[in-house]
């Protein structure tokens, strides 16, 4: 605490209390008044120890560069052999040597865009009820629960979900076949594998992800912003609705793209649940095919030299991806992070 | 209907909808832990962690050789992977304000998000093409790179909640830098650093994809570091998706287990960081 008194005998008060330096006498402290040689010892000291950390540090863009050169590298013969038509064709036989990754695409991005649609509104609703509604007392050990299922091993999810998703999805999806079946999404066979039943599990895994960065974005909203609206007269719901949001945007943005990534990138769940069928189906329960999933089932029988070329392309496919979503969605967070900061200001 | 009346309504809606996803979250986690505690624990038996695999039909065969694999790979990866991220970490803390910093910070946040599998693929370009035949070490070598990332910036995380005052009590008694961070600045907030370590530990203990082209799988004890090696979650992998009953059984049986150590070890790491506080000496 600081007292401000009257300036008593016209002594200047200073603001902070200073502990009093008279400047004629230099401060010397045992290891300031040094000899030369052992300042020159010290700064070598110093210098290596930096040098030393910022070699470590610097081996992040070693590996990084590492992973994409020799994804290049390794999968170049089937860039020139394929060219562009490696993205956009779908025929994959490894007998004949033809390679099109189209399938893998599309069953890679239809599956996290499923498993978007179930987890954003999901995920964002119950950041909400975490940050806004729930006192701390409660909301605090519910986020611990919810980070807790972020630690769940993806072969975890995998498991339930082969025995326990899957025959579900088999059942409701024969039961409702009549109601629904006129629709090209759900026509066809029910196997309980599936586009489906791999877009929920993957749903299941990121909707943790989504709740808590969606919280901590929330959080990170002023509090005057709220007190302003509520003054105004607003309820709680158009607080939120018409200013925390908003405000939050970009950052909930950057946490869908987050979950984006990791929804692309997964392999075991999906492997377990998609049904391993390189076909393009417009119905939500015909198996597909990712490509994590190929990787994950060819990669170790790919015998020909050009085979195993097309799937480390398709290893680098995802990698492009994946760096380009990620290096959005963090970017996109950063940017709320600084927003914020001004803002509190 | 009054437009007061309505507003009300319509707040008690979203937020009968929001706190109605919150349970729908938590009811998946009660289920997936009750559901799996529930097949789990009868086929866990204490042949689980001491036999080897035994054939189909036969009763009485564990997963000791994936449990003593899968704490190998660990041990590797944590020589390759804890090293680096920790000494990374360090230099971002206290030297990376500047431009080199934000770099290598985006780059972690990048390498942290490419594919297990990608880092899997790319481990077997790279050491197990060139040695001919999968290995504990390749193993290690992919976790340890997916270790990298979140070593690295839990360390700076936990090493910036170190007060500044301390930082400047030692540089006034005139230690140089190094000693400052060594001596001083690691030591208070080790605490917050080792849990980060042991977290990221916890999460790559649960990899499957990265070891599929890498560790491999072995039906027996891998002797050495230059032998396949069984895992824990390859074990899941291949004995989920195999026709018999009695892998599924013990398939579940090895998913109690794993996700027991690694909520375990989740669990005492945010225990301690919660009673002690991340930095030495401040609550």
């Amino acid at each position: 605490m600081e007292v401000v008194r009257a300036p008593r005998l016209r002594i200047p008060v200073p603001s902070r209390v200073v502990a009093p330096v008279p400047s004629s006498t230099p401060v010397r402290g045992a290891g300031v008044a040094v000899s030369s040689a052992a300042r020159l010892r010290r700064r070598i000291g110093d210098f290596g120890f930096r040098a030393t950390a910022l070699g470590f540090a610097l081996s992040v863009f070693v590996i990084t560069g590492l992973i994409a050169l020799s994804l290049v590298r390794t999968s170049w013969r089937s860039v020139v052999t394929f060219g562009w038509s490696f993205l956009w064709t779908s025929t994959w036989d490894p007998v004949f040597e033809h390679f099109g990754a189209l399938p893998f695409i599309y069953g890679t991005l239809m599956s996290s865009a499923i498993a978007l649609l179930f987890a954003v509104p999901i995920g964002v609703g119950a950041a909400i009820c975490l940050a806004e509604l729930l006192p701390q007392r409660l909301a605090d050990p519910l986020t611990f629960l919810v980070e807790l299922l972020v630690a769940v091993p993806s072969v975890i999810y995998g498991l339930v979900g082969v025995f326990v998703l899957v025959p579900v999805v088999r059942t409701l999806g024969n039961a409702a076949q009549p109601l629904i079946g006129f629709l090209p999404i759900f026509r066809g066979p029910v196997y309980g594998v599936g586009l489906l039943t791999a877009g929920i599990v993957l749903a299941v895994m990121i909707v943790p992800f989504v709740i808590s960065i969606s919280r901590e974005v929330l959080l990170a909203v002023p509090q005057t912003q709220r007190d302003a609206a509520l003054a105004l007269g607003a309820t709680r719901w158009e607080t939120i609705q018409g200013v925390v949001l908003p405000f939050a945007r970009s950052g909930i943005f950057g946490a869908v793209f987050l979950a984006l990534a990791r929804a692309l990138g997964e392999t075991m769940a999906v492997t377990m649940v998609i049904g391993n069928r390189p076909e393009i189906a417009a119905s939500l329960f015909a198996p597909a095919y990712t490509m994590p999933a190929v990787l994950a089932n060819e990669f170790a029988e790919a015998t020909s030299d050009v085979y195993l070329a097309a799937l480390m392309e398709i290893g680098l496919v995802l990698f492009c991806i994946t760096v380009i979503i990620n290096g959005v969605a963090r970017l996109l967070v950063m940017n709320v992070q600084r927003n914020t900061a001004g803002a509190a200001e | 209907m009054t437009l007061a009346r309505r507003r009300r309504l319509v707040e008690r809606v979203m937020f009968a909808l929001s706190v109605g996803c919150m349970a729908t979250a938590l009811s998946v986690l009660f289920f997936l832990l009750g559901y799996i505690t529930y097949q789990g624990i009868s086929s866990l038996s204490l042949s689980f962690f001491t036999n080897l695999p035994a054939p189909v039909g036969e009763a009485g065969g564990g997963m000791a050789n994936a449990l003593l694999g899968s704490l190998k790979l660990l041990i590797a990866a944590a020589c390759l992977g804890i090293p680096v991220g920790f000494l990374g970490g360090v230099y971002l803390a206290e030297y990376g304000g500047g431009k080199l910093g934000f770099l290598v910070r985006y780059a972690a946040d990048v390498l942290n998000g490419v594919p297990s599998i990608v880092i899997g693929i790319t481990v077997y370009a790279l050491v197990v093409r060139p040695i001919g035949h999968f290995s504990t070490l390749a193993g290690g070598v992919a976790l340890g790179l997916m270790i990298i990332p979140v070593a690295l910036r839990s360390t700076e995380e936990f090493l910036r909640l170190v007060p500044a005052s301390l930082r400047e009590a030692a540089i006034a008694l005139g230690a140089p830098r190094w000693v400052v961070i060594v001596r001083v600045v690691i030591p208070a907030g080790m605490r917050g650093i080792a849990t980060g370590l042991v977290l990221a530990l916890a999460r790559v203990a649960g990899e499957t994809a990265p070891l599929l082209f890498t560790a491999f799988n072995n039906r027996y004890w891998s002797e050495g570091w230059t032998q396949p090696t069984a895992s824990l979650p390859v074990m899941i992998f291949t004995y989920a998706i195999a026709p018999y009953q009695d892998w599924h059984d013990q398939a579940w049986a090895a998913g109690l287990v794993l996700l027991a150590l690694v909520l375990g070890a989740n669990l005492i790491a945010r225990f301690v960081l919660r009673r002690g506080g991340p930095i030495q000496g401040r609550a």
